[in-house]
């Protein structure tokens, strides 16, 4: 479970424990290869069983037919001419227009959906870059261990002594065009040190195994035994914080562009329609709440889907 | 594991309390667990009692119940998801299965105690040997702390633990494994009771220092009279200490007899197979004998004697029909007391 | 023990060069002249932009500066401002109010998010069991500046219970911000706390314990939790640090002048040295609570202190 956006090193879904240079993934990865294929099988029996995942895996089904083909739910579009009247100001919800319009007068709904896009980019693409950077980098560190893993080791502390926003802050003042591919840059160069301590410690864990062992005393290469007998069994908390993330770093876009630093007009984000209408929340609260409770239940959805597959990947924490 | 003293004394049987009634007696016990996968029956009926002064041996192998009925005793089984849907445990004569959760709370550890087998995952990793023994006077007695510590530094000196005092302080992991067991000994007779539990007392520690744990439980035990049940899979532990055996297997007793009576004449096809799997110097170069098959899945025990799988004597009556504790005499039916099988062809089995 | 502590000090020491030597690249990447800020609209006149430069060394290689301004903190000097303010003085004015929302914000986390943990797990699969599950998963979810807005409304305005902004004279006005800088950690050290409380239940020990005749209270509290906060209170330290450096936005929602308002307003003025000084002070903080719990660490788990 991750904490978001106001705070805390990277998405910090692990404690960082004070004696991470011993292996710090104690309770991840420690199923035996044998056990490999059963846990694989019992996983999906369990997510397709387990409520919460079904729930998610609809609601994400939808955000993403929402942010491939906005099209489909509403008839205008945000960047056609005349789409924001000035007279239509802070109108409230009404039949025609469920969700109103804001301060400028464009419609809060159309622009709500075409956000999700926006949101769900942002979150996938951060997400890609975090986990090749940081599996490849940690799984380097783990199995070639000494000088490279101290450097590594000792380079992404530095990351997570600076807390996510405060870093973001600076990253994101720094590149400045406030396109969606940029914030999620941003984010990657600031995310991808969580992944690489999580694939580290699993390697690491998996590494020093009495399987390994038996492997090495057959004769098996050292990429051999990486390829078929440790990165097995590290993927699992890897995919766990791959999918929490998403949802993470979709909130934090939100969080970037509502202090105006990530997604910036004429580009369109929920965090900056929130922004963008804070000030009037207590007189027009419906400015804010459409984007919101998008935003909300994105985030909720990612994160439950994470709850539900590291369940059903590690049943020790039920 | 160990090879059988035959020679050793049989110890003098010792009389039940002064007023007849025994320390401990429980009477048809039956325990389940409910999980996912059905039903559990760990324990289907269980019935035995032990004197003061008196060892009573449980023997088996690792799910027969033997385990969870100590627990039932302790009143320390995890319910849910385990429940007693009947019998009693009579203690002094008194169902303690009645009694209020604050009443047992109070015997435990003071009238009944407790050993475990593995004293480091058993002892709190960070408390001091010294706290954790001195609880038991601080909880049960209201002492003070500087009274139940020097209650602690004794305790340590009673059970053999070199430089009590000075090491009263210490934790559990800088003790060595037979040190640990010691004090876990102390712990369970810290508040002297009349009935101790002893579940595997010794079977994570080194051969050595088996024999120097099992000798201070049955030095203690004669000192203060106390009753002792020794739960254990290990024939050879038994042997030297125990007055009388039970063997239970799928959660049912197959045999009870006196402790040299059983090695002698075992009258189940059971100990039979436990007593032949035992290496012996005069058997040296034969193949060392094994009970086929496995034990039983507790959720799905077989009709009849939950053994007859694996029973090389088994009849088609085995399959259908559940035996039993029959009582055990002589090929002349002269009475052997305290003798029970419960198998349909114990006369075979022990005569035969 | 003494060595372990000193093993950490001297790991803690390349992270901090590390982390501030990083800060200077950043900041001094911002694009955009700090000098010509200064000068506004007008073009800046380029002889007292030399002079200026000189002043701060800016015409120095980074590293240089870099080592000069570490010079400086070493000695307490924080340096100053291109308009001659010491940036220790905007600091020791913004930093007393961040600490104090911080320490507030710390305070609930720890408090509602152990007891709402240790409930959890021994309610196993029940109904309050649920409750807190489904409380922190939204909880965690809900972005602060939309939670903040929602608790402005209903705990400040409908309900008029709280303030809804800061004021330097009434200390309560904090409490809300500090909630609300609170909920996502609150939420996460409730369920740290319930699967910990889970796992050492579950403990021979524990069982040892309950078989001594101890009372349930007893039980749960010396011997399970006692345990169970070992990981929890790792979480807590490198929290503390965070809930400082990390109020940007809470302190935005709520009008609070700490150091988050002042590092965002300097990024954008591009005060390089307020910038510079406040996330050095805040580095420091972050490695000062890390040591901090590596030694109550050493207090709650005898086998680190003696191994």
């Amino acid at each position: 479970m991750p904490d978001i956006t106001d705070k805390v090193p990277a998405p910090a879904a692990i404690p960082p424990s004070p004696s991470t240079e011993d292996g710090g993934g104690k309770d991840t990865g420690k199923a035996k290869p044998e056990r490999v294929a059963s846990m694989w099988s019992d996983a999906r029996h369990d997510l397709i069983r387990n409520p919460i995942f079904v729930v998610s895996a609809i609601i994400i089904l939808f955000l993403l037919v929402l942010a491939a083909a906005p099209g489909l739910f509403t008839e205008r579009s945000p960047f056609e001419k005349g789409f924001c009247q000035l007279s239509d100001s802070a109108s409230k919800p009404s039949s025609e227009n469920w969700f109103g319009f804001d301060t400028l007068g464009c419609d809060v709904y159309t622009r709500t959906i075409y956000a999700t896009r926006n949101s769900i980019i942002v979150g996938i693409l951060t997400t890609v870059l975090t986990t090749l950077v940081g599996s490849l980098l940690g799984m380097i560190a783990g199995l070639r261990g000494g000088w490279l893993d101290s450097v590594l080791s000792r380079f992404t502390e530095i990351f997570f002594a600076l807390p996510l926003m405060l870093g973001g802050l600076l990253v994101a003042s720094i590149f400045q065009t406030g396109n969606v591919v940029t914030v999620a840059l941003v984010l990657a160069v600031l995310g991808w040190p969580q992944v690489f301590r999580i694939m580290r410690g699993a390697v690491l864990a998996n590494k020093h195994n009495d399987y390994v062992m038996a492997a090495k005393a057959l004769g098996a290469g050292t990429w051999r035994i990486a390829m078929r007998h440790v990165l097995p069994n590290a993927v699992a908390p890897v995919i766990v914080i791959t999918t929490i993330n998403l949802g993470v770093y979709i909130s934090a876009e939100a969080a970037l562009s509502y202090l105006g630093i990530g997604v910036q007009s004429p580009n369109i984000s929920w965090g900056l329609m929130i922004s963008d209408a804070q000030s009037r929340f207590l007189i027009s609260p419906h400015m804010v709440l459409f984007p919101s409770l998008f935003l909300s239940i994105t985030v909720l959805a990612f994160i439950m889907l994470g709850d539900a597959v590291r369940d059903a990947l590690d049943p020790k924490l039920r | 594991m160990t090879i059988i003293d035959k020679t050793a004394d049989v110890p003098a049987p010792r009389e039940a309390g002064s007023d007849g009634v025994p320390l401990l007696e429980v009477r048809d016990l039956h325990v389940e667990f409910h999980t996912r996968e059905g039903t559990a029956r760990a324990v289907n009926g269980v019935n035995y009692s032990v004197s003061a002064g008196e060892t009573l041996a449980v023997l088996g192998e690792s799910g027969s119940g033997k385990s969870v009925t100590a627990q039932a005793i302790m009143g320390i089984l995890d319910m849910p998801p385990a429940t007693i849907p009947r019998g009693e445990i009579l203690f002094h004569g008194e169902d303690m299965l009645k009694m209020s959760g604050e009443e047992r709370r109070k015997i435990r550890g003071s009238r009944i105690a407790m050993i475990f087998q593995d004293a480091l995952s058993s002892l709190n990793p960070v408390l001091s040997v010294g706290y954790q023994l001195g609880e038991m006077f601080r909880v049960h007695r209201a002492l003070s702390r500087k009274e139940a510590k020097a209650k602690a530094i004794e305790l340590m000196d009673r059970v053999k633990i070199p430089a009590a005092a000075a090491r009263v302080g210490d934790y559990p992991h800088q003790f060595s494994g037979g040190m640990r067991q010691r004090i876990m000994i102390a712990m369970a007779l810290a508040l002297e009771p009349d009935l101790i539990i002893a579940d595997e007392p010794t079977t994570a520690l080194d051969v050595t220092v088996q024999a120097q744990v099992m000798e201070l439980l049955a030095d203690l035990q004669r000192e203060f009279n106390m009753g002792l049940i020794l739960i254990t899979h290990d024939l050879g532990v038994v042997a030297d200490v125990a007055d009388k055996i039970a063997v239970m297997y799928a959660g049912r007793i197959v045999e009870t007899a006196p402790v040299h009576e059983l090695y002698k004449r075992p009258a189940h096809p059971y100990t039979r197979g436990l007593l032949d799997s035992i290496p012996r110097l005069d058997q040296k170069g034969q193949e060392l004998y094994a009970i086929k098959g496995l034990p039983p899945n507790l959720t799905s025990t077989p009709p009849g004697c939950a053994f007859n799988p694996r029973c090389p004597k088994a009849q088609d009556i085995c399959r259908t029909d559940i035996p039993q504790l029959f009582p055990v005499t002589e090929r002349d039916g002269g009475e052997l007391a305290g003798r029970g099988s419960a198998c349909h062809f114990w006369k075979e089995t022990i005569h035969g | 023990m003494g060595r372990y502590l000193i093993r950490r000090l001297v790991q803690a020491i390349p992270v901090l060069l590390g982390a501030t030597f990083l800060i200077f690249c950043l900041v001094f990447a911002l694009p955009g002249d700090p000098i010509q800020m200064l000068a506004g609209e007008k073009r800046a006149d380029p002889n007292i932009a030399a002079i200026l430069r000189e002043q701060y060394h800016l015409n120095d290689p980074l590293y240089q500066q870099y080592l000069h301004y570490m010079g400086g903190v070493l000695t307490g000097d924080f340096g100053e401002t291109y308009t001659g303010r010491a940036v220790a003085d905007i600091m020791s004015e913004r930093f007393p109010v961040t600490v104090q929302l911080a320490l507030i914000a710390f305070a609930v986390e720890a408090v509602i998010g152990v007891a709402a943990g240790v409930s959890a797990a021994l309610g196993r699969g029940k109904f309050l069991d649920n409750i807190v599950l489904i409380s922190t998963l939204l909880l965690v979810s809900v972005p602060v500046f939309v939670l903040g807005s929602i608790a402005q409304l209903t705990l400040g305005v409908q309900w008029d219970l709280l303030p809804i902004s800061y004021d330097e004279n009434d200390p309560m006005s904090l409490l809300l911000p500090g909630i609300v800088l609170a909920a996502a950690s609150m939420a996460y050290i409730t369920r740290l706390t319930r699967t910990s409380m889970m796992e050492t239940l579950r403990a021979d020990y524990v069982r040892t314990a309950i078989a001594k005749g101890l009372s349930r209270r007893r039980v749960i509290v010396r011997h399970a939790l006692r345990n169970a906060l070992i990981p929890i209170v790792t979480f807590l330290g490198a929290d503390l640090g965070a809930l400082m450096g990390g109020a940007i936005i809470t302190e935005r929602l709520f009008n609070i002048p700490g150091v988050g308002g002042q590092l965002a307003q300097s990024v954008y003025l591009r005060e390089q040295p307020v910038v510079i000084g406040i996330v050095t002070c805040l580095i420091l903080i972050y490695i000062a609570a890390n040591l901090i719990v590596d030694l109550l660490y050493a207090v709650l788990d005898p086998r680190i202190r003696y191994a």
